[in-house]
Parts: C-alpha cells; sequence; structure tokens
C-alpha cells in the first residue's frame, strides 16, 4: 500500500468536504428568512466547515507543531464559538427582535400565495 | 491539586506555541504561567467551574460522542438550507436541564447551541429557552436523549 | 510547497466571506449585520490557515489564533455596546438601572 497517497485522498476529501460545508453555511446566512435562523446557518460554518478544514491541515501537517497549533484553533473555535452565539441570541431577543416562528412563515407563505 | 494541573497545562500551552527551548524563552515562559496563575488565584476562579480538571477523563467519551451529533445535525441543516423550498419551521421551547452542577447546565447549554440547529437563547436557573430551526430539532430536544448523555458526563462531581 | 490542493478551501472561503458582506450589508437588524462579522472573521481565520499552508508557511496560524481571540472579544464588545450604549458598565448595574 502507498500510503502517501492515501493520506492524500483523505486530505483531499476532508479539505473539499470541508470547502463544501464552509459555503453551505454562508449560502444558508443569505436565505434564511430572519436572524435567529441565520444563526443555525453560520453554526454550520462554525463547527463542520472549520472542523473539516482543521482535520485535512492536521492530516497534512503530520504530528508537530503545526498540528498543535491548529488543534489549539480548533479548540477555541469549539468553546467560544457557541458563547458568542449564545450572546448575540440573547442580547437580540433582550432588545425585542422577535424570531419569527412557524406560524408566522405559513402566514406569510399564505399572504404571498394570495 | 487544581493549581498543579493549571500550571501543567498552561505551561504545555506555551510550550506547544513557543517551540523555542532557550533558557531565556524558557524562563518567560514559566514567569508567564507563574503570573498567570496567581492572578487566576487572587480571582478564586480554579474551583471546579473555573478549571473544571475533574471532567477530564469522562470527556474522553463524551467529545466523540458530541462531535457525532454535531456531523448528524449539521449534515440534516445543510440539506434543509440547499433545500429549494427553504422546509423551516422555526420554534420555541423550553427544556429543563436535568443537570446537578452549574458546570453541567452549561456543557448542557454550550452543546445545544453548538449543534446546528438549536441554539440556547436564554438561560434560566435549569429552564433553557431553546429556539431551533425545525419542529423536529426541538422533538429531539425535548425527547432527552442529550441532557441524559450531559448528565452521565456530568458524573458525581458534587 | 504551493500545493493545488489548499486552492480549493481559498475559494470557498473567499465565497463565504462574500455571502457574508452580502448579509452584513443587506442587515437589516444590527444582530444581522454583527452575526454577519463573526462571519467574516471565522472566514478570516480560516483563510489565514489556509493561504499558511498554500505559500509553506505555517507560522501565520500564531496570527490566526489572535485574530481568534480578538474576534470573540469584538464581538461581546459590540454586543455590550449596542446593549448598554456603553462599555463601562457592568451588566448588574444596566440590570438595576432597567429596573429602577
Amino acid at each position: 500500500m502507498d500510503w502517501t497517497l492515501v493520506r492524500d485522498l483523505v486530505t483531499w476529501a476532508l479539505l473539499l468536504s470541508g470547502s463544501f460545508f464552509f459555503v453551505v453555511g454562508a449560502v444558508g446566512m443569505v436565505r434564511m428568512p430572519d436572524l435567529f435562523t441565520r444563526m443555525h446557518a453560520a453554526s454550520v460554518t462554525e463547527t463542520l466547515g472549520v472542523g473539516l478544514l482543521l482535520a485535512g491541515m492536521m492530516l497534512e501537517a503530520g504530528i508537530g507543531q503545526i498540528t498543535a497549533k491548529l488543534f489549539i484553533l480548533g479548540a477555541l473555535f469549539f468553546f467560544a464559538s457557541p458563547v458568542s452565539t449564545h450572546a448575540l441570541a440573547q442580547a437580540a431577543l433582550h432588545m425585542s427582535v422577535k424570531p419569527k416562528l412557524a406560524k408566522d412563515l405559513a402566514a406569510r407563505d399564505a399572504a404571498a400565495g394570495e | 491539586m487544581r493549581h498543579i494541573s493549571l500550571i501543567f497545562v498552561l505551561g504545555l500551552f506555551w510550550l506547544l506555541l513557543s517551540g523555542f527551548f532557550t533558557t531565556f524563552l524558557l524562563s518567560l515562559g514559566v514567569l508567564t504561567v507563574v503570573v498567570a496563575v496567581l492572578a487566576t488565584h487572587r480571582m478564586a476562579a480554579i474551583d471546579q467551574e473555573g478549571h473544571p480538571v475533574q471532567l477530564a477523563l469522562r470527556a474522553v467519551t463524551f467529545l466523540p460522542w458530541l462531535i457525532w451529533e454535531i456531523v448528524k445535525s449539521a449534515w440534516s441543516v445543510s440539506k434543509i438550507i440547499l433545500d429549494p423550498k427553504l422546509p423551516i419551521s422555526p420554534t420555541m421551547t423550553t427544556v429543563t436541564a436535568g443537570q446537578k452542577t452549574v458546570v453541567g447546565v452549561n456543557v448542557y447549554g454550550n452543546s445545544i447551541t453548538l449543534t446546528p440547529g438549536t441554539v440556547t437563547v436564554g438561560v434560566q436557573g435549569k429552564k433553557l429557552a431553546i429556539h431551533a430551526l425545525t419542529q423536529d430539532g426541538a422533538a429531539d430536544l425535548e425527547a432527552g436523549a442529550m441532557d441524559a448523555r450531559v448528565t452521565r458526563f456530568e458524573g458525581g462531581a458534587a | 510547497m504551493t500545493d493545488p490542493m489548499f486552492l480549493v478551501p481559498i475559494f470557498a472561503i473567499l465565497i463565504a466571506m462574500f455571502l457574508a458582506v452580502t448579509r452584513a450589508l443587506a442587515g437589516p437588524t444590527v444582530f444581522d449585520r454583527v452575526l454577519a462579522a463573526n462571519s467574516i472573521g471565522t472566514s478570516a481565520i480560516m483563510f489565514l490557515a489556509v493561504l499558511g499552508f498554500l505559500t509553506g508557511r505555517p507560522e501565520w496560524l500564531d496570527i490566526g489564533i489572535t485574530y481568534g481571540l480578538l474576534n470573540v472579544i469584538g464581538t461581546f464588545a459590540v454586543l455590550k455596546f449596542f446593549r448598554h450604549g456603553s462599555l463601562a458598565e457592568s451588566g448588574a448595574d444596566a440590570a438595576q438601572e432597567e429596573d429602577a
């Protein structure tokens, strides 16, 4: 078995899928109808997009200081992103930004249909 | 005990970021670690909340489980985003955290936020207000599988 | 070590950054813009990390880590400013003022 080839293929797969989820999260942030649903889209980018890209880079770098730094960066995202998302959601609710719920969206769709 | 583990973690962090092993830089690192530990000690932040090292062993099994949950829900949110009809049904709900300690509730709330599709928008004691992207996501959370898993992760830490 | 494999993430990140900028311009509330700014920050960090690999100089990761910390602190600062109207007030003081 040629392990370099296997490693390259896995790295490619990780980087491609990471890029895919990165863009999907950003697309969701543009498509979603209100702030709270946009947050869900942004968290796709911040968890799976970032995680897969970092994993791909770790595999490419091999064991060493670079992998350790990538790991620290990943841990930073892992612990900080939920906290800032929660702070954002709480601040928005506090400033009385009301989330659009399912029934509001249904009403809007019905109005658009008429 | 927590002081020693904090010194160890901070020292490791310095070494990983620096990567140089000259006497001057190592002594700077020791100085930084000592100052950081003294400042944290003065803030009385080295306790089971500020430096929850008691969870380290159980985290070995909890983190892979959490990451797998994140992957699953990120995939379902991605499918929703790419669906031309955008089949969302945003829901607000309240769940009660079954954990005993503040750290446990904190871990539960952050796990909910970290999983795409659900966000903790407010905390009142042990009542967590949740905004979910779909009604299914809210129902899954109300079923309480994640709550039970986090309670197990928290363990007997009093 | 100009590896073409890192070009794909670079372009993906640039597209994501562009979409986040459109969201920041569209708004409509200030919190949408904060969310977009946070997202642009995330993209910038990953851009730095990937660019380090692309140019064979992974030292840029350090800048990425610093930027990550700044991103979090910046988000909190902006949120606190819009919630309390100042950065100096503690959360407890503001809550008392609202009660009064």
